[in-house]
This record gives structure tokens, sequence and C-alpha cells, in this order.
């Protein structure tokens, strides 16, 4: 077995209004930084996968983000593994 | 006539709610979620306001897992009463009893006040004892109250009549300025298609006793006696 770090990060989906987003891009403005747009706030969430692959271990972040991590009427989320070096 | 109210690792209305629910005259008793079943003798189930295990993750994600809410699911997939109350509402949601989502506020603030609800549905063995539009006065204490589902769904929910409760002014228009928290429709509580499940964002259990002021709230736990003395062959 191999052991994966996974990333998840959680974003809400487009189209649903994000307030925590709007007002940081808010207060973002009126401190003069005026280029920074589109403000989105999600979350990052790590862990760590055993699995025997990196796509099974990529089917087991899923189905746990499918389950608990992530709520799929409102959020959106992507993962990113990387394979850990042997202890 | 028996309610069983579930206590989670940060409820904290369910001593209210357990009060309520025996001052319409049932038994009443607390549920510990570590339990892996419903006794045989509870018609009502409440699952009442708090935070549960901190509001981790999401609001209600985490309570779904507890042993005792596969025992609601259960109990209310066979028709038992369940009445979800704040953070009750967003565990029924968050177990799929329930439509949507409770998104934060739109202010971003934890509102706790006073709000009017209007009853839209009297028909439900939680609201019998209302009258169609009907306003209470009744507090709410959220910071994830906005109501959320797809178009569809609520298209659905407004098609069937299950949405039980709406935002309003004290004369019942339910308009923008009533709408605490920028839920959809100023819904503040739905019913299930069987209509044995209500999740609702105001806390009736608040306002059950008129020494605190109103007792608006306890036409609801009426109403839950007064379907359970009817199913109840005496």
């Amino acid at each position: 077995m191999n052991t994966y770090h996974a990333t998840v990060t959680i974003t809400l989906r487009k189209g649903i209004l994000d307030v925590q987003g709007k007002t940081v891009e808010h207060a973002l403005h009126a401190s003069s930084f005026s280029t920074l747009t589109d403000v989105r706030i999600g979350k990052h969430v790590e862990m760590t996968v055993t699995a025997a692959s990196e796509e099974e271990a990529r089917a087991h972040v899923d189905a746990g983000c499918k389950a608990l991590i992530a709520n799929p009427i409102i959020e959106d989320y992507s993962i990113t593994l990387h394979a850990m070096e042997a202890a | 006539m028996n309610y069983g109210i579930v206590v989670f690792p940060g409820s904290n209305c369910d001593h209210d709610a357990l009060t309520a629910a025996q001052r319409s005259g049932g038994n009443a008793r607390y549920l510990f979620h570590k339990e892996t079943s419903i006794p045989s003798d509870i018609d009502c189930i409440i699952l009442p306001g708090g935070f549960s295990f901190g509001d981790y993750l999401r609001c209600g994600a985490i309570a779904r897992f507890s042993p005792l809410m596969r025992e609601v699911v259960t109990f209310a997939n066979k028709g038992g009463l369940v009445i979800g109350i704040c953070n009750g509402f967003q565990i029924l949601t968050e177990s799929g009893l329930l439509p949507g989502v409770l998104l934060r506020n739109t202010s971003l603030s934890f509102i706790c006040r006073d709000v009017y609800i209007r009853a839209d549905n009297t028909q439900s063995p939680f609201t019998s004892s209302l009258q169609q539009g009907q306003v209470l006065r009744i507090p709410i204490a959220h910071g994830e109250g906005n109501y959320f589902a797809e178009p569809e769904t609520i298209r659905r929910l407004e098609d069937e009549g299950r949405v039980a409760f709406r935002y309003c002014t004290a004369d019942g228009d339910s308009n923008d300025e009533a709408n605490p928290n920028g839920s959809i429709n100023n819904i503040a509580g739905i019913l299930n298609e069987r209509g044995n499940v209500l999740g609702m964002m105001p806390h009736p259990e608040r306002y059950a006793d008129k020494a605190l002021g109103c007792d608006d709230g306890m036409a609801i736990f009426q109403s839950i006696a007064n379907a359970m003395r009817i199913a109840m062959p005496l």
C-alpha cells in the first residue's frame, strides 16, 4: 500500500452568493486594492490516504467529499494528490 | 404521548424543548445521540437548537453521523413525527430528510431577536391548531438561517404547500423588509413530502410560557400533542 497526501479545496458553487467573499472584496476595494476582484472564500482540508494506487486514493477522497466533506447542493470541490515518501 | 429530545454535544435548547413538550401535555425525555435505537413508545422526535459538534465543517453535518440519527431517519421514513428547530433544521437538511440547505445570513451577523412568522400550511401535524395566515411572534437566534434550494426544489415546495412558515411583518405581509436572513421566498420552515417532518429556524420552544413574555410557540406543541392524541387509540 502507498500513502498519499490529499488536499481538498471547497468553494461555494458559482451562482451562489458568497457573502463573505463580497464583504472581503468590498474591504479590499476600500483599502485601495481595487485590482482584486471576484473574491471567493472556501475551505481547505488536508488528509493522508492509504491506497494501492493514486487512482484508488482519489476515489477514496472523492467518496469522503460526497458523503461529508462537501455539500453538493451548494459547494464544488477539487482534489490534489501527491505520493508521500516512505518513512 | 411521548416526545424524545435528541441531545448532541453542543445542543443548548434541549431543556426548553423538553419543558415546552411537557407543557403540551406530553411526556418528554432526552435521548442521547450515541444511543442506537429509539424506544418503541416515542411518538415524536425533537432535534433541538444549539451548535451540535461545534458547527464544525457545516452546521448539522457531523450530527447526521450520530448513531441515533440513522434511527431518526428510519423513524421518519416510517411516518414518525420529527421536528427540527434551528440547528435541528440544519441537521434535517444535512441528513436528507428535508431538501435544501441553510446558508450564512446575508448580513453575515448572528441574529438574535423576535420575528413574525406566518402559518402558510395548517394541514400538518405541527400546524393544525393554527389558522391559515395566522401570525406568530417567535425568536430567532442563528448565523446560518438563509434557506437555499435549487429553483426546481423551491417550485415543488411552493406548489405542494410545503412552506409551513414564512417570515413576515406583524400584519402578515411577507416582504423583503421582514426577511431577516435572505431566505428564498422568506422561508422560515418547511415540511417533507409526507408532512411528518418539519424543519424551522425560529424557536417556538423559547416562547412557550406567558411568563417569558409570549407563548405563541405553544401553538406548534399543541398541534403536535393533538396529532399524537388522534394517532393514539384510547
